[in-house]
């Protein structure tokens, strides 16, 4: 046997470093759920080689910021020029989004939907990489001492970056989302398809799980769908590059990732992701779809009034019930000074709708309308045109010639100074929020020379929002006080819920 | 030490310095995980394994190569997020393989650099692909077209730089 080792020494070195190698990677494997196994080599190395690594990054850093903000400042005026001018641009593009982003909000709140909002993140310099094409991860100069933890999202202005897989004192390692082990849920902007995204061999970054026969356009932005638990929703991965028929009856596509990954020098690790709904303190605009929703809905008026001087005009002639009537109350419906409604009431459900647009447009117009100009058709009237042509050929009668069909809109008793005057409208506007130049009572209501039939005014004083209530007939929300609102871009009751 | 002869030629065997042993491997270690954040291109270098052939074919000692290989590996897979053993069972193979080849043939040429880097990256690569999917379940894919275009490009900085490191080579 010695003399067989000893004839074959190199060889049996060779296989004795080979199977202790071998047997190191069983026990990796086998413990794979542990990754404590294999620390201590790694620590070592990481220690070993992080602080040249760090040491060569500061001094880089050092310089460049020596040369480029005390020397080299060719330029900067005219860049700095451009930037401003870039600001502005997108301050305008801001103003715009901020408005969409409300609508969002009051819709997830209508929904009760949880987001996760970033909450915290740490900003990072990246100092090194695994320097193999196996194994696409970088190193960062911050570490548990400074809050990371595994499996945490790293980002960057411009999108996702990957998520931290080891850490260590003062450094971490992440892997890049081009890495061939790494795997994020995302959804495409536009079709709404969803896949995960991973690396190839090559370094690119590839979205899979997407069947053959589903459409995807070159330049669709792709986001993280949040069903990996690591990335919130809503960040950016990239955009398509490339789509091909790919094997296996899905999609070959290709992405151009939104973070410059093998340039990467700051990053930020989110170290903190809260799930949360938006609470309505955060929804500015005085409007919310709650409002919107519970106008909509059969609901009894949080207390009975007393039949005020237009009471009776208020419900029109006899033989035009009230949506209330219809619905089935037995009284004739409240009127005075929250009359918004029976003109609501006597719509069909299609003017209804267009009668809780009316009230929401009284909502909306409060905010959106202001002065004496009346808006040009909003969606809501326009919606309620369509539906009820003679409602538009007839403006006079607007929403109170409707036949006694069962209005949907829920009605809320208004307070009368929210009806403030009466202005007049140009026909075109008359579909369903009829206007009417003739003063009308505090109430808002007045007879039509022809049916008798109760008119509101679409007019609101602009500062004036009615109170929401909630479906439940609980108190207002504090939020929808009266309010001066500058204008805003109109949005439609009836387009927001279309129930 | 003996002066070992192929058929043609005499072939000397070198020695390093301790300082080279050590900071010559660490050095291409430090550059294969710092220079690519800067220059992307380099990730399809491999230094460590450019560093384990040429001291492994310098020495011609079949053990001295693969312990250089499993060392400089096993230092390369702490850098990585994959079991540490892939580079390590590589790389002593190829330490292995290439202080054989150097026992035989001359490889002190540019021709013969050139191509046994480029054949020498070739098995490592198929080494590490092979051991990685059927020990450790990696799902990696391969590209033969990236891998022959990096095999050239590797045995094309080999030649340069083999002729650096031959400044540190001491005739034992």
């Amino acid at each position: 046997m010695d003399n067989l080792l000893s004839r074959h020494r190199n060889v049996s070195i060779l296989v004795a470093v080979l199977f202790a190698q071998v047997l190191g990677l069983a026990v990796q494997v086998k413990r794979s759920a542990n990754a404590e196994e294999s620390r201590l080599i790694r620590v070592w190395a990481v220690s070993a080689v992080t602080p040249f690594e760090k040491a060569l990054v500061w001094t880089q850093q050092t310089t460049s910021g020596w040369w480029h903000n005390y020397l080299y400042l060719r330029g900067v005026r005219a860049e700095n020029r451009d930037l401003k001018q870039q600001i502005e641009r997108m301050r305008l593009e801001q103003v715009r989004l901020s408005e969409d982003a409300e609508q969002a909000r009051r819709l997830q709140l209508l929904l009760a939907f949880k987001e996760k909002f970033i909450s915290k993140t740490l900003a990072a310099q990246v100092i090194g990489s695994s320097g193999s094409e196996k194994s696409r991860s970088i190193y960062i100069d911050k570490g548990s001492h400074d809050g990371v933890e595994p499996d945490q999202a790293v980002i960057t202005a411009e999108g996702i970056v990957g998520k931290v897989l080891s850490v260590y004192g003062s450094t971490s390692l992440v892997l890049l989302i081009n890495d061939q082990s790494s795997g994020v849920g995302v959804i495409l902007e536009k079709s709404r398809l969803q896949g995960v995204l991973r690396g190839s061999a090559t370094g690119q970054v590839i979205v899979e799980k997407i069947l053959n026969d589903e459409t995807v356009q070159p330049g669709e932005r792709v986001l993280t769908s949040g069903g990996d638990q690591i990335f919130p929703k809503g960040l950016d991965a990239g955009r398509v590059a490339k789509v091909s028929p790919g094997k296996d009856a899905f999609l070959d596509i290709r992405l151009q990732p939104a973070a410059h990954l093998s340039k990467l020098e700051e990053v930020l690790v989110v170290t903190k992701v809260e799930d949360r709904s938006p609470t309505p303190s955060e929804v500015a605009s005085p409007v919310r779809a709650i409002d919107i929703l519970t106008r909509r809905l059969p609901s009894v008026p949080d207390k009975p009034m007393e039949t005020g001087p237009a009471g009776g005009t208020a419900q029109g002639t006899g033989n035009k019930t009230t949506g209330f009537q219809s619905a089935g109350s037995p009284k004739a419906l409240p009127a005075g000074p929250n009359s918004s409604t029976p003109t609501t009431a006597k719509a069909t459900p299609a003017t209804a709708g267009t009668a809780a647009g009316n009230q929401v447009g009284q909502r909306i117009a409060g905010t959106v309308n202001q002065g004496d100009s009346p808006k040009p058709a909003t969606p809501a009237t326009a919606n309620s045109r369509r539906a009820n042509p003679s409602q538009a050929k007839s403006p006079s009668l607007g929403t109170t010639q409707g036949t006694p069909e069962p209005a949907t809109s829920a009605t809320t008793p208004n307070k009368p100074e929210q009806i403030k005057k009466t202005v007049p409208s140009t026909p075109n506007d008359s579909g369903g929020v009829v206007s009417n130049p003739e003063p009308v009572s505090n109430s808002g209501l007045k007879p039509t020379a022809s049916s008798g039939a109760a008119v509101l005014s679409n007019e609101v004083k602009p500062a004036v929002a009615q109170k929401p209530v909630s479906p439940a007939g609980s108190a207002p929300d504090q939020s929808a006080k009266p309010t001066n609102k500058q204008p805003q871009p109109a949005r439609a009751p009836a387009e927001e819920n279309p129930q | 030490m003996p002066i070992l002869y192929t058929s043609q030629d005499q072939i000397e065997v070198y020695r390093f310095s301790l300082p080279t042993a050590i900071f010559v491997p660490l050095a291409a270690l430090f550059l294969q995980a710092f220079v690519p954040l800067r220059f992307p291109g380099f990730a399809l270098l491999d230094l460590p394994l450019l560093v384990v052939i040429f001291f492994a074919v310098a020495r011609r000692s079949q053990v001295s190569g693969l312990l250089t290989g499993a060392v400089i590996g096993l230092l390369q897979d702490s850098l990585t997020h994959h079991q540490i053993g892939l580079y390590g069972i590589s790389k002593t193979i190829v330490g292995y393989c290439a202080s054989s080849l150097g026992v035989k043939i001359d490889v002190e040429n540019v021709g013969a650099r050139f191509l046994g880097t480029a054949f020498f990256y070739l098995v490592h690569q198929v080494i590490y692909l092979v051991v990685a999917r059927g020990m450790v379940q990696l799902n990696l894919q391969w590209s033969w077209s990236h891998e022959v275009v990096a095999a050239l490009v590797n045995a094309l900085v080999a030649v340069f730089m083999f002729a650096g490191l031959d400044r540190l080579k001491q005739r034992a």
